[in-house]
């Protein structure tokens, strides 16, 4: 059984605007011990959806299923649902600085959080637990360091604090939230590695939430791709990379510098994200795709099966069968799917 | 972005020196700050730029790249004479105007422009785009009335903005258009010299092609030179003729693209080269990753020596003592140089390299990063 399944997620928000439809009915799985990716742009939905699932998006309509452990979290009361988060499932966010509070030392939230969840333990043994978890994460200097503010922590060593506390009660699943987006790359690199280990270390489930292409193909097993708040494809890694069926996967990977060659013109997807409040009425992507067909402009295309990879799947009604796809793409991109060659 | 006319300079040059743009010299921007003790207060200084030398050359994009506290955007800004310098001289053109007045800079300011990270916090959010864009008419008083009106808005088509959006306020665009927006004013007199600090590091890879395709068109157009900072060094990669990497407010390497990234000298650009994580998952597992201890240490008291040393690999007792000298190393030309004592060989692997110098010299790191 998957560790956590959603299960056709929608999600809204009312605004003065209009009504703001984020997510528009995804759905995904991550089994236990698994990296799931998700990338998309700004906009995307991948965020909300992830936030949805925690019970963390106050104020907003949501329908679907969110199923964790076979235990729906969305229609779970508050008191069960608080005990799952922050024990079963942690979360780190992007900003390391706005999700610790800066008038607490860092060994005191820490504490807080393990004794919110383990009632039994005394102040004393929380301590030495959260001095054990942040030499377990890299700070030097652990024993000195758990008294000090966040302000006092580098952008780095926060994050790394943010681990800490999200790894303090050895969760099943760790939501990552762009976790490496404010960080330099040297420090990027330490903390992915780090996630990594702690993973194969005690076992946990990942959720890497990113727009970085390059961070997903490093430490991600599937891939799940979103625009306009739909799920476009989805894919193990090497799919994903190397025989991708959408043609927003196609135009993102076709995007990034590293894959144009040195000074060859990039291949930019032309044209803006669509509008959440008055998306287009078929395919969220047919304003902008290279391969758009009358039927996408009318009518939503289903997340089916596609290639030959198990687990592959796309929504666009572009041909299923590789080499038809691959033929069409040879005449729309003039080029073949060995983008990386 | 390689534009005919610099093919044509890098064929003269055997015969004669490329043309230099912009020459800057032993440039140091340091900035107070006051230290804790009440009592004999004495000024502490962020040496934030400290001792830097390069030459920009006409028609090419350096790219200047370099982690948080680098000082690369201060650079920049001493370049721009955004912030006055403490020492050192800025040469634009064969002028030393280091030490010009606002009033003297003035024709320079139409010649070096900036174009900023941020598209949302560059443009005030209470003016039309067409007043904004025109500004640059304004303060030069070059044009007024329907002929401002007429070029800004054929600046508006040359970045690909719809001219009949005239008199919309910034809100009413795109985090690409806005950028589009910043672009066309930078462009209001065809300057020599654009500074382009983090243009596309705000923006989605969508979007972020977009932009770095116009630029490339501007400069093929109007013979444009950049001087192009990013800490996304697989865009600065795509861009760049030449790269300089910063480290600690001091230049440690500078080479032609291509030779930066096949054969980095200095360990600190080999790390973070090795740290880009590339969309390329088959070679995902192949490449070898050097990762470095630590954070980048403060910029008040820098360490002695190779600033680098307290977390470098193959630090040794040198490196703490004397300053390498940036010149070339292992017989490159001079077009490459490093700062380093021990500069890295082709082919090495220098995440097998340990430092010999005392353990209170160096970075200590504790739990399952130091394991492996």
């Amino acid at each position: 059984m998957a560790l956590l399944e959603v299960k056709d997620l929608h999600v809204s928000f009312r605004t003065d605007d209009g009504i703001v439809q984020a997510v528009r009915g995804v759905s995904f799985k991550v089994e236990p011990g698994q990296t799931l990716g998700i990338v998309g742009e700004s906009g995307s939905g991948k965020s909300v959806a992830t936030q949805t699932i925690m019970g963390l998006t106050r104020g907003a309509e949501v329908q679907g299923q969110a199923l964790f452990e076979g235990r729906d979290l969305l229609t779970m009361n508050r008191d069960d649902l608080v005990k799952i988060r922050g024990a079963k499932i942690g979360m780190i966010f992007q900003d390391p600085l706005s999700s610790l509070h800066p008038f607490y030392r860092v060994g005191w939230q820490i504490v807080e959080m393990i004794r919110l969840h383990e009632k039994s333990i005394s102040k004393a043994a929380a301590r030495r637990r959260a001095i054990e978890l942040l030499q377990l994460v890299g700070i030097p200097q652990a024993d000195r360091r758990v008294d000090d503010f966040p302000h006092q922590f580098s952008g780095g060593m926060r994050q790394r604090a943010m681990i800490a506390m999200a790894m303090a009660l050895n969760p099943k699943l760790l939501i990552a939230d762009e976790p490496t987006t404010a960080l330099d790359v040297t420090v990027q690199a330490q903390v992915l590695q780090m996630i990594n280990k702690l993973q194969q270390e005690f076992g946990t489930a990942v959720i890497l939430i990113t727009h970085d292409l390059g961070v997903v193909a490093d430490v991600a097993d599937d891939v799940v791709v979103m625009y306009g708040g739909m799920v476009m494809e989805r894919a193990d890694r090497l799919t994903i990379f190397g025989a991708h069926h959408h043609p927003y996967t196609e135009g993102l990977l076709l995007s990034l510098p590293a894959y144009g060659g040195e000074r060859e013109r990039l291949r930019p997807i032309a044209g803006q994200p669509p509008s959440p409040i008055s998306p287009p009425p078929g395919c969220p992507f047919a304003p902008r795709c290279a391969y758009v067909m009358d039927r996408c402009r009318t009518e939503v295309p289903p997340l089916t099966v596609t290639g030959t990879a198990p687990g592959h799947l796309s929504a666009c009604w572009l041909p299923r069968d590789q080499a038809t796809r691959d033929e069409l793409r040879q005449k729309v991109i003039g080029q073949s799917l060995t983008l990386s060659a | 972005m390689r534009s005919d006319e610099i093919v044509a300079a890098q064929a003269d040059t055997e015969t004669g020196p490329v043309e230099v743009l912009l020459k800057v010299q032993n440039l140091v921007k340091y900035f107070p700050v006051s230290s804790a003790k009440l009592i004999n207060r004495q000024r502490d200084y962020v040496h934030a730029v400290d001792d830097v030398s390069l030459e920009v050359r006409a028609g090419e994009t350096l790219g200047l790249v370099g982690e948080t506290g680098c000082g690369k955007s201060t650079l920049a800004r001493c370049i721009a004479r955004l912030h006055d310098v403490t020492s050192g001289s800025i040469i634009f053109d064969g002028i030393d105007i280091t030490r010009y007045s606002a009033h003297r800079m003035r024709p320079f300011r139409r010649e070096i422009q900036m174009i900023f990270q941020d598209p949302y916090g560059s443009l005030n959010p209470r003016r039309r785009v067409g007043s904004i864009i025109g500004d640059p008419f304004a303060i030069h008083r070059t044009a007024s009335g329907a002929e401002r009106k007429r070029r800004v808005q054929e600046l508006m088509e040359m970045v690909g903005l719809n001219p009949e959006h005239y008199n919309r306020f910034p809100a009413e665009f795109s985090g690409g258009q806005r950028q589009r927006i910043g672009v066309a004013r930078a462009l209001a007199f065809t300057p020599k010299l654009i500074i382009c600090d983090e243009p596309v590091s705000a923006l989605d890879v969508s979007i972020q092609a977009q932009i770095l395709n116009l630029l490339s068109d501007l400069q093929k157009e109007f013979g444009l030179t950049y001087i192009f900072i990013a800490h996304d060094l697989s865009v600065v990669r795509h861009v760049s003729d030449r790269v300089a990497v910063m480290y600690l407010g001091k230049i440690v390497e500078e080479a032609r693209s291509e030779q930066m990234w096949t054969s980095p000298r200095h360990p600190y650009t080999d790390a973070l080269l090795s740290a880009v994580p590339l969309p390329d998952p088959e070679h995902a597992g192949q490449r070898e990753r050097i990762l470095l201890a630590g954070d980048v240490p403060s910029p008040i008291n820098p360490p002695s020596g190779c600033r680098f040393h307290p977390r470098c690999p193959k630090a040794r007792q040198a490196c703490v003592e004397t300053e390498p000298d940036l010149v070339s190393r292992l017989g490159d030309g001079a077009e490459h140089v490093a700062a380093c004592h021990f500069p890295v060989e082709d082919g090495e692997d220098i995440s097998l390299s340990r430092p010999t110098i005392a353990a209170e010299e160096r970075v200590v790191e504790s739990g399952l990063i130091a394991g492996s």
